[in-house]
């Protein structure tokens, strides 16, 4: 017997080779077509406000850790994902500076105080965004589109009940954040990581389901709240942030459909157009609890 | 005995600092510091509350009977809210409108309820009034740090006066309630990490 081939260790006996890194570069890999998108529609204003807030976000990162004494992991992709998707909340005439507040407020409050990546309880980005939200509101709610102010078509929808064409809507010719205009394209990026396997269909599933049924049955015209605001962006790439999100699966059902709930609740009888960062957040916060809550039973457990 | 009281005293600015350290109080805290005046005001009220219900009860707490001593202190310590609610509204009406319902409040801030129970009705007048002077300082000089921070980076003033040009624009986010508690919680942390190194 050749006893030296024999190791003896405790699972887990296979190991993916994904790590951290070659996750979050394959996530900006997958919001290429949606900056590609903002750029198309908003032009220079879009790459400046991207490039702005990626750096504010690995800026912070790195000034952070380097006070704290850790390690910097800048390169590891975690920051530029956070800067990209602020940058893909914003609207198009936002002033620069604006940006840098939101990209260092998204990674220092919303991420590094609670101890980096990995700690966070809320989706880093959209901290950032309901900060400059409530900061700044008039700055954060006036759009532009091609080269006119306007409305976005929930707020023409909400204001003065004027629906936007359908197809305007999925393409991304309307007014609105700079990523939130293109279904399209972001449905493309979604396609990509789903294809990777890096990304849970059901917390987007659930939520983009229940938007759609609600509003079906009170009497909406359903397709216009899927594409419309950034129900998109927000199911797709926030919900689905693995850090804030919940590891069973009945609880990224139960996720989608608390966030869908709050989106319909907003947008049909709240003061806001739209509900789609209030929604994901205060489902954020219930993540610890559902977790508790839709604990699969270990084999042969018996309560 | 002159260090115990100034030990009494130091207590409550920093070591225990009621807002730093015992997180107590948070309602006035977290509601009203959204100016600077608005803090000093609120901590001084506090203070003079704090400092002449510790005398009183002191003074008196061999007589007060254990079982109802929740209610005597409610008592005492509403008797010199009214005081504080009134010279308000008689001497800086402004400040009592701003103030409005959390001058009154001040009888149930759970610092001075607590002061009472833990300090007053255990130990001598004078150890009571260095023990509220200290708390009292210690409350007012967080609420008025807390308060010009918010006002400064909410409207860009101190104690009123405009600090910053018309080039800034203001985060008015810092003077809504989720402005305080996202100063609170950075300058708590911030005393951390002082008070660690110190």
């Amino acid at each position: 017997m050749n006893n030296e081939q024999l190791i003896v260790t405790s699972s887990p006996h296979v190991r993916a080779t994904d790590s951290v890194s070659k996750i979050m570069w394959t996530v900006v890999i997958s919001l290429l077509p949606a900056v590609l998108a903002a750029v198309y529609y908003f032009s220079f204003r879009a790459v400046a406000i991207i490039l702005v807030s990626v750096l504010g976000a690995v800026a912070t990162e790195y000034i952070f850790q380097n006070v704290r004494g850790k390690e910097v992991t800048i390169a590891d992709g975690s920051a530029v994902v956070t800067g990209v998707l602020l940058a893909l909340t914003l609207p198009p005439t936002i002033p620069l500076w604006t940006v840098l507040v939101g990209s260092a407020v998204a990674i220092g409050l919303g991420k590094q105080v609670f101890g980096g990546l990995g700690h966070n309880p809320f989706n880093p980005a959209l901290v950032g965004r309901a900060f400059l939200m409530a900061a700044y509101p008039v700055l954060m709610t006036t759009w532009q589109l091609d080269g006119q102010t306007t409305a976005t078509p929930l707020n023409l929808f909400k204001m003065q009940g004027i629906m936007t064409d359908v197809w305007q809507l999925f393409v991304g010719h309307i007014g609105g954040s700079l990523g939130e205009t293109s279904a399209f394209a972001l449905l493309i990026g979604f396609a990509y990581l789903l294809y990777k396997g890096y990304v849970n269909w059901r917390i987007p599933a659930g939520m983009i389901g229940t938007v759609f049924l609600l509003t079906l049955v009170f009497g909406q015209n359903p397709i216009f709240h899927l594409f419309a605001g950034s129900l998109m962006l927000g199911a797709l790439y926030m919900a689905t942030d693995m850090v804030s999100s919940p590891v069973t699966k009945s609880g990224r059902w139960l996720f989608g459909f608390g966030a869908g709930l709050i989106v319909v609740v907003i947008r049909l009888w709240g003061g806001y157009p739209e509900g789609v960062m209030y929604g994901i957040l205060l489902m954020n916060t219930a993540v610890p609890l559902i977790n508790r809550y839709t604990r699969p039973r270990s084999l042969g457990e018996v309560k | 005995m002159a260090g115990q009281l100034i030990n009494d005293f130091k207590n409550g600015l920093w070591q225990e600092n009621p807002i730093f350290r015992l997180v107590i109080g948070m309602c006035p805290t977290l509601a009203v510091t959204n100016t600077t005046e608005n803090g000093l005001a609120m901590g001084i009220a506090t203070l003079f509350v704090l400092l002449s219900s510790e005398i009183v009860i002191s003074t008196i707490k061999k007589l007060i009977p254990s079982n109802v001593r929740i209610p005597s202190y409610i008592l005492i310590i509403a008797t010199f809210v009214t005081f504080v609610d009134y010279f308000l509204k008689a001497f800086f009406p402004s400040i009592a409108a701003s103030l409005s319902l959390f001058v009154p409040l001040i009888v149930v801030n759970c610092l001075i309820l607590g002061r009472q129970e833990a300090f007053a009705s255990k130990n001598p007048v004078h150890r009571s009034i260095a023990d509220a002077l200290g708390m009292g300082l210690g409350f007012t000089w967080a609420l008025t740090l807390l308060g010009a921070i918010r006002e400064f980076l909410g409207m860009g003033s101190i104690f009123g006066l405009q600090i910053l040009g018309a080039w800034y624009k203001p985060m008015i986010i810092m003077v809504l309630p989720a402005g305080a508690f996202i100063s609170l919680g950075i300058l708590v942390g911030i005393m951390n990490i002082i008070s660690r190194e110190g």
